[in-house]
Protein backbone atom coordinates (compact mmCIF):
# COMPACT_ATOMS: atom_id res chain seq x y z
CA UNK A 1 0.00 0.00 0.00
CA UNK A 2 1.35 3.71 -1.28
CA UNK A 3 1.28 5.77 1.73
CA UNK A 4 2.41 9.38 2.86
CA UNK A 5 6.13 8.26 3.00
CA UNK A 6 6.44 7.32 -0.20
CA UNK A 7 5.36 10.80 -1.81
CA UNK A 8 7.13 12.60 0.31
CA UNK A 9 10.24 10.66 -0.63
CA UNK A 10 9.30 11.07 -4.20
CA UNK A 11 8.73 14.88 -3.69
CA UNK A 12 12.48 15.01 -1.87
CA UNK A 13 14.02 13.43 -4.95
CA UNK A 14 12.70 15.16 -7.37
CA UNK A 15 13.70 18.04 -5.73
CA UNK A 16 16.73 17.24 -5.11
CA UNK A 17 17.43 16.63 -8.75
CA UNK A 18 16.15 19.87 -9.76
CA UNK A 19 18.77 21.52 -6.86
CA UNK A 20 21.68 19.63 -8.58
CA UNK A 21 20.23 20.53 -11.97
CA UNK A 22 20.83 24.54 -10.44
CA UNK A 23 24.12 23.65 -9.16
CA UNK A 24 25.37 21.86 -12.22
CA UNK A 25 23.90 23.56 -15.06
CA UNK A 26 25.61 26.83 -16.82
CA UNK A 27 22.74 27.75 -19.03
CA UNK A 28 20.64 29.89 -17.73
CA UNK A 29 17.00 28.90 -19.16
CA UNK A 30 18.25 25.21 -17.89
CA UNK A 31 19.12 26.52 -14.34
CA UNK A 32 14.93 28.07 -14.75
CA UNK A 33 13.76 24.88 -15.95
CA UNK A 34 15.34 22.95 -12.92
CA UNK A 35 13.50 25.85 -10.87
CA UNK A 36 10.22 24.58 -11.88
CA UNK A 37 11.10 21.11 -10.94
CA UNK A 38 11.58 21.62 -7.89
CA UNK A 39 8.76 24.27 -7.05
CA UNK A 40 6.83 21.15 -9.00
CA UNK A 41 8.09 19.15 -6.23
CA UNK A 42 7.06 20.85 -3.48
CA UNK A 43 3.73 20.90 -4.74
CA UNK A 44 3.61 16.86 -5.01
CA UNK A 45 4.24 16.85 -1.57
CA UNK A 46 1.64 19.58 -0.13
CA UNK A 47 -1.18 17.72 -2.23
CA UNK A 48 -0.08 14.28 -0.58
CA UNK A 49 -0.62 15.92 2.50
CA UNK A 50 -3.89 17.15 2.18
CA UNK A 51 -5.16 13.88 0.64
CA UNK A 52 -3.64 12.02 3.13
CA UNK A 53 -5.12 14.11 5.94
CA UNK A 54 -8.83 14.69 4.18
CA UNK A 55 -8.25 18.55 4.41
CA UNK A 56 -8.06 20.86 0.73
CA UNK A 57 -5.85 23.61 1.78
CA UNK A 58 -2.64 21.98 0.56
CA UNK A 59 -4.78 21.73 -3.03
CA UNK A 60 -5.88 25.45 -2.92
CA UNK A 61 -2.00 26.60 -1.88
CA UNK A 62 -1.11 24.73 -5.32
CA UNK A 63 -3.43 26.60 -6.87
CA UNK A 64 -1.75 29.91 -5.73
CA UNK A 65 1.81 28.47 -6.86
CA UNK A 66 0.59 27.19 -9.98
CA UNK A 67 -0.66 31.15 -10.61
CA UNK A 68 3.01 32.30 -9.38
CA UNK A 69 4.81 30.31 -11.01
CA UNK A 70 3.10 31.25 -14.64
CA UNK A 71 3.77 34.49 -13.85
CA UNK A 72 7.30 34.42 -12.52
CA UNK A 73 8.25 32.31 -15.71
CA UNK A 74 6.80 34.66 -17.93
CA UNK A 75 8.53 37.55 -16.27
CA UNK A 76 11.98 35.72 -15.57
CA UNK A 77 12.07 34.35 -19.34
CA UNK A 78 11.83 38.74 -20.19
CA UNK A 79 14.62 39.48 -17.82
CA UNK A 80 16.83 36.73 -19.58
CA UNK A 81 15.47 37.89 -23.30
CA UNK A 82 16.47 41.56 -21.83
CA UNK A 83 19.83 40.18 -20.48
CA UNK A 84 20.81 38.67 -23.99
CA UNK A 85 19.83 41.34 -26.02
CA UNK A 86 22.53 43.66 -24.04
CA UNK A 87 25.59 40.74 -23.63
CA UNK A 88 24.57 38.47 -26.74
CA UNK A 89 24.86 35.22 -24.05
CA UNK A 90 23.03 33.39 -21.27
CA UNK A 91 25.55 31.34 -19.97
CA UNK A 92 25.85 32.19 -16.47
CA UNK A 93 29.78 31.90 -16.55
CA UNK A 94 29.97 34.88 -18.69
CA UNK A 95 28.05 36.76 -16.68
CA UNK A 96 30.65 37.61 -14.37
CA UNK A 97 30.68 41.63 -15.10
CA UNK A 98 30.63 42.15 -11.06
CA UNK A 99 33.65 39.90 -10.74
CA UNK A 100 36.40 43.06 -11.04
CA UNK B 1 -2.61 -1.77 -9.32
CA UNK B 2 -3.00 1.96 -8.17
CA UNK B 3 0.78 0.62 -6.50
CA UNK B 4 1.54 -0.41 -9.59
CA UNK B 5 0.85 2.85 -11.62
CA UNK B 6 2.34 4.84 -8.75
CA UNK B 7 5.50 3.05 -9.13
CA UNK B 8 5.88 2.95 -12.83
CA UNK B 9 4.60 6.52 -13.13
CA UNK B 10 7.80 7.65 -10.24
CA UNK B 11 10.53 5.82 -12.21
CA UNK B 12 9.23 7.46 -15.50
CA UNK B 13 9.13 11.16 -13.34
CA UNK B 14 12.09 10.74 -11.65
CA UNK B 15 13.54 9.44 -15.55
CA UNK B 16 12.79 12.35 -17.00
CA UNK B 17 14.20 14.62 -14.66
CA UNK B 18 17.33 13.49 -14.58
CA UNK B 19 17.30 13.79 -18.32
CA UNK B 20 16.07 17.63 -17.63
CA UNK B 21 19.10 17.63 -15.85
CA UNK B 22 21.77 16.06 -18.29
CA UNK B 23 20.83 17.24 -21.34
CA UNK B 24 23.03 19.30 -23.31
CA UNK B 25 20.46 20.23 -25.80
CA UNK B 26 18.01 22.84 -24.33
CA UNK B 27 15.28 21.60 -26.60
CA UNK B 28 15.71 18.43 -25.58
CA UNK B 29 15.89 19.22 -21.82
CA UNK B 30 12.39 21.69 -22.22
CA UNK B 31 10.83 18.27 -23.72
CA UNK B 32 12.26 15.90 -20.70
CA UNK B 33 10.60 18.64 -18.55
CA UNK B 34 6.80 17.92 -20.13
CA UNK B 35 7.00 14.35 -19.86
CA UNK B 36 8.41 14.98 -16.07
CA UNK B 37 5.16 17.52 -15.53
CA UNK B 38 2.74 14.83 -17.17
CA UNK B 39 4.53 12.42 -14.59
CA UNK B 40 3.22 14.76 -11.72
CA UNK B 41 -0.07 15.23 -13.00
CA UNK B 42 -0.59 11.22 -13.10
CA UNK B 43 0.51 11.61 -9.64
CA UNK B 44 -2.10 14.41 -8.88
CA UNK B 45 -4.84 11.96 -10.90
CA UNK B 46 -3.68 9.19 -8.40
CA UNK B 47 -4.33 11.34 -5.20
CA UNK B 48 -8.05 12.27 -6.44
CA UNK B 49 -6.84 16.06 -6.93
CA UNK B 50 -8.01 15.74 -11.02
CA UNK B 51 -9.06 19.29 -11.37
CA UNK B 52 -4.84 20.13 -10.28
CA UNK B 53 -3.68 17.73 -12.65
CA UNK B 54 -5.56 19.08 -15.00
CA UNK B 55 -4.26 22.31 -14.28
CA UNK B 56 -0.99 21.06 -14.19
CA UNK B 57 -1.45 20.03 -17.81
CA UNK B 58 -2.49 22.80 -19.04
CA UNK B 59 -0.54 25.27 -17.03
CA UNK B 60 3.07 24.09 -17.40
CA UNK B 61 3.07 22.08 -20.04
CA UNK B 62 1.09 23.87 -22.24
CA UNK B 63 1.44 27.65 -21.56
CA UNK B 64 5.41 27.58 -19.16
CA UNK B 65 6.92 24.82 -21.39
CA UNK B 66 5.74 26.26 -24.67
CA UNK B 67 7.31 29.55 -23.52
CA UNK B 68 10.50 27.90 -22.67
CA UNK B 69 10.83 26.44 -26.41
CA UNK B 70 9.69 29.81 -27.67
CA UNK B 71 12.37 31.45 -25.59
CA UNK B 72 15.28 28.67 -26.97
CA UNK B 73 14.42 29.00 -30.16
CA UNK B 74 14.60 32.69 -29.80
CA UNK B 75 17.74 33.22 -28.40
CA UNK B 76 19.44 30.43 -30.38
CA UNK B 77 21.65 28.84 -27.84
CA UNK B 78 22.75 25.94 -29.82
CA UNK B 79 26.30 27.18 -29.10
CA UNK B 80 27.08 25.73 -25.82
CA UNK B 81 25.77 22.15 -26.46
CA UNK B 82 29.44 20.76 -26.77
CA UNK B 83 31.14 21.84 -23.87
CA UNK B 84 31.63 19.77 -21.16
CA UNK B 85 30.73 20.06 -17.55
CA UNK B 86 33.76 21.57 -15.27
CA UNK B 87 35.24 19.56 -12.75
CA UNK B 88 35.53 22.10 -10.13
CA UNK B 89 31.24 22.77 -11.01
CA UNK B 90 30.56 18.98 -10.92
CA UNK B 91 32.16 18.45 -7.59
CA UNK B 92 30.86 21.43 -6.17
CA UNK B 93 27.31 20.26 -7.30
CA UNK B 94 27.90 16.74 -6.00
CA UNK B 95 28.78 18.38 -2.30
CA UNK B 96 25.61 20.71 -2.49
CA UNK B 97 23.48 17.81 -3.43
CA UNK B 98 24.84 15.52 -0.77
CA UNK B 99 24.45 18.74 2.28
CA UNK B 100 20.98 18.80 1.00
CA UNK B 101 20.52 14.78 0.74
CA UNK B 102 21.73 14.47 4.40
CA UNK B 103 20.08 17.27 5.40
CA UNK B 104 16.38 15.70 4.28
CA UNK B 105 17.57 12.50 5.30
CA UNK B 106 18.10 13.74 8.93
CA UNK B 107 14.72 14.80 8.99
CA UNK B 108 13.29 11.74 7.72
CA UNK B 109 15.44 10.63 10.61
CA UNK B 110 14.36 12.06 13.51
CA UNK B 111 11.20 14.04 12.49
CA UNK B 112 9.09 10.46 12.12
CA UNK B 113 5.44 10.89 11.94
CA UNK B 114 3.46 8.98 14.81
CA UNK B 115 1.62 7.81 12.48
CA UNK B 116 1.43 7.65 8.84
CA UNK B 117 -2.49 9.04 8.44
CA UNK B 118 -5.06 6.83 6.63
CA UNK B 119 -5.98 8.04 3.36
CA UNK B 120 -9.55 9.60 3.99
CA UNK B 121 -12.12 7.07 3.63
CA UNK B 122 -15.15 7.60 1.69
CA UNK B 123 -15.63 11.24 -0.55
CA UNK B 124 -12.12 11.99 -1.16
CA UNK B 125 -12.15 16.03 -1.05
CA UNK B 126 -9.75 16.81 -3.70
CA UNK B 127 -11.94 14.87 -6.05
CA UNK B 128 -15.36 17.49 -5.65
CA UNK B 129 -15.07 20.66 -7.96
CA UNK B 130 -17.95 22.34 -5.68
CA UNK B 131 -15.53 22.01 -2.30
CA UNK B 132 -12.56 23.51 -4.65
CA UNK B 133 -15.00 26.85 -5.25
CA UNK B 134 -16.64 26.99 -1.85
CA UNK B 135 -12.84 27.25 -0.55
CA UNK B 136 -11.70 29.59 -2.99
CA UNK B 137 -14.96 32.13 -2.96
CA UNK B 138 -14.73 32.22 1.10
CA UNK B 139 -11.59 31.69 3.24
CA UNK B 140 -9.20 31.99 0.47
CA UNK B 141 -10.93 35.30 -1.29
CA UNK B 142 -8.50 37.92 -0.12
CA UNK B 143 -5.24 35.62 -2.02
CA UNK B 144 -7.13 34.54 -4.89
CA UNK B 145 -8.00 38.67 -5.57
CA UNK B 146 -4.30 38.92 -4.68
CA UNK B 147 -3.29 36.56 -7.56
CA UNK B 148 -5.11 38.88 -10.08
CA UNK B 149 -3.69 41.81 -9.12
CA UNK B 150 -0.14 40.19 -9.39
CA UNK B 151 -0.84 38.50 -12.97
CA UNK B 152 -2.03 41.84 -14.28
CA UNK B 153 1.52 43.42 -12.65
CA UNK B 154 3.32 40.48 -14.05
CA UNK B 155 2.14 41.06 -17.51
CA UNK B 156 2.52 45.24 -17.46
CA UNK B 157 6.41 43.98 -15.89
CA UNK B 158 6.86 41.79 -19.35
CA UNK B 159 5.71 44.62 -21.34
CA UNK B 160 8.19 46.99 -19.88
CA UNK B 161 10.99 44.93 -20.06
CA UNK B 162 10.14 43.51 -23.55
CA UNK B 163 9.37 46.40 -24.94
CA UNK B 164 12.60 48.74 -26.59
CA UNK B 165 11.72 51.95 -25.56
CA UNK B 166 12.73 54.73 -28.22
CA UNK B 167 13.45 58.32 -27.93
CA UNK B 168 13.12 58.07 -23.94
CA UNK B 169 16.79 59.55 -23.50
CA UNK B 170 15.49 63.24 -23.37
CA UNK B 171 13.03 62.09 -20.13
CA UNK B 172 15.13 60.99 -18.45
Amino acid sequence: MIGLNDYLGLSALLFAIGFFGVLLRKNTLVIYMCLELMLVAATLALVAFSRFNGILDGDIFVFFILTVAAAEVAVGLAIIVALYRRRQTVQVDELNSLKN
Amino acid sequence: MADLLFYITAAFTVFCALGVVFNRNAVNAALCLLLSLVGVAVLFALLNAYLLAVLLVLVYAGAVVALFLFIIMLLDVRADQKRPFKLVSLIASVAGLALMVGGIAMILRRGQLTASPAPAAAAPVGSVLKSYAELLFTTYLLPVEIIGFLLLIAMLGVIVLCKKFEGLEDVK
